[in-house]
C-alpha cells in the first residue's frame, strides 16, 4: 500500500506518539510515588488526544476531534479528582480556602 | 500556481507535525530519565504544551478554514490553559505530601517555600 505525501505525515506523527506512549507506560508502571504515576497519566492522556486527532486526519474523518476534545476535558477533571481523593480521602469533601482558620 | 501552494502547505505541515513528534519523544525520554517528581513534571510539560501545540498547528495548516480548524483551536486553547494548571496542582500536592526536590542547591529554598505554604494555612 502506497501512502501519498499528505497521509505519510500523519503516519509519521502517529509513529512518534506510539514510541512516546511506550516510554511513558514504562514510567507509569515504575513510578515510585502516586504523583509520578499522575504526571505520567496526564502525559499519556495528552498523547492519546493527539493520537485520536492524527488518526482522524489519516483516515479522512476529522470529526474524531470531538472525541479528542472530550478526552481533554476528562483528562484534566480526572487529574484533579485523583489529587483531591489522595488528599482528603473522598471526592465529596468541600475543600478549604487558603488562609482559612482551621 | 495552486499546485505550488499545495506543496508549500504540505511541507509546512510536515515540518510542524514532525517537530511535534520529536518533542513528544523528548518529553517521554525525560519522564523516564529525570530523578524526581518535580523534574519529571518539567519534562512532561514539554510534550503537553509544545508537542501537542506544534502538532495541532500542523493539522490546522492541513485543514484550512473549516469547522475542523475551529475545533482544533478549541483543543489547542484548552490544552494550553489546563496543562499548566494541572502541572501546578500536582507539584503543589506533591510538595504538601512531603516530596522534596532531590537535586543539590535547591533544597534550602524549597524548605523555605514549604514552610511559607504551611504557615499560610
Amino acid at each position: 500500500m502506497m501512502l501519498d505525501r499528505g497521509e505519510a505525515m500523519f503516519v509519521a506523527g502517529i509513529a512518534a506518539i506510539l514510541v512516546a506512549l511506550a516510554l511513558m507506560v514504562v514510567r507509569a508502571l515504575r513510578g515510585p510515588t502516586v504523583f509520578d504515576r499522575l504526571v505520567t497519566a496526564n502525559a499519556i492522556g495528552v498523547a492519546a488526544i493527539m493520537l485520536v486527532a492524527l488518526y482522524g486526519f489519516f483516515i479522512g474523518r476529522p470529526e474524531f476531534l470531538d472525541i479528542g476534545i472530550l478526552y481533554a476535558l476528562l483528562n484534566s477533571v480526572g487529574t484533579f479528582a485523583v489529587l483531591k481523593f489522595w488528599r482528603y480521602g473522598s471526592l465529596g469533601h468541600a475543600g478549604e480556602e487558603e488562609g482559612d482558620p482551621q | 500556481m495552486s499546485e505550488v501552494l499545495e506543496v508549500v502547505r504540505e511541507v509546512i505541515a510536515w515540518i510542524l507535525i514532525s517537530a511535534g513528534g520529536f518533542f513528544f519523544i523528548v518529553s517521554a525520554i525525560g519522564i523516564n530519565r529525570m530523578p524526581d517528581v518535580f523534574t519529571r513534571l518539567h519534562a512532561a510539560s514539554v510534550g503537553e504544551t509544545f508537542g501537542s501545540g506544534l502538532m495541532l498547528v500542523g493539522m490546522i495548516v492541513m485543514a484550512g478554514f473549516t469547522l475542523v480548524t475551529a475545533k482544533l483551536v478549541l483543543l489547542l486553547l484548552f490544552l494550553w490553559f489546563m496543562g499548566p494548571v494541572a502541572t501546578h496542582a500536582i507539584a503543589r500536592a506533591a510538595l504538601q505530601a512531603g516530596e522534596r526536590p532531590t537535586l543539590t542547591g535547591i533544597d534550602a529554598k524549597a524548605e523555605k517555600d514549604v514552610r511559607k505554604l504551611e504557615e499560610g494555612q
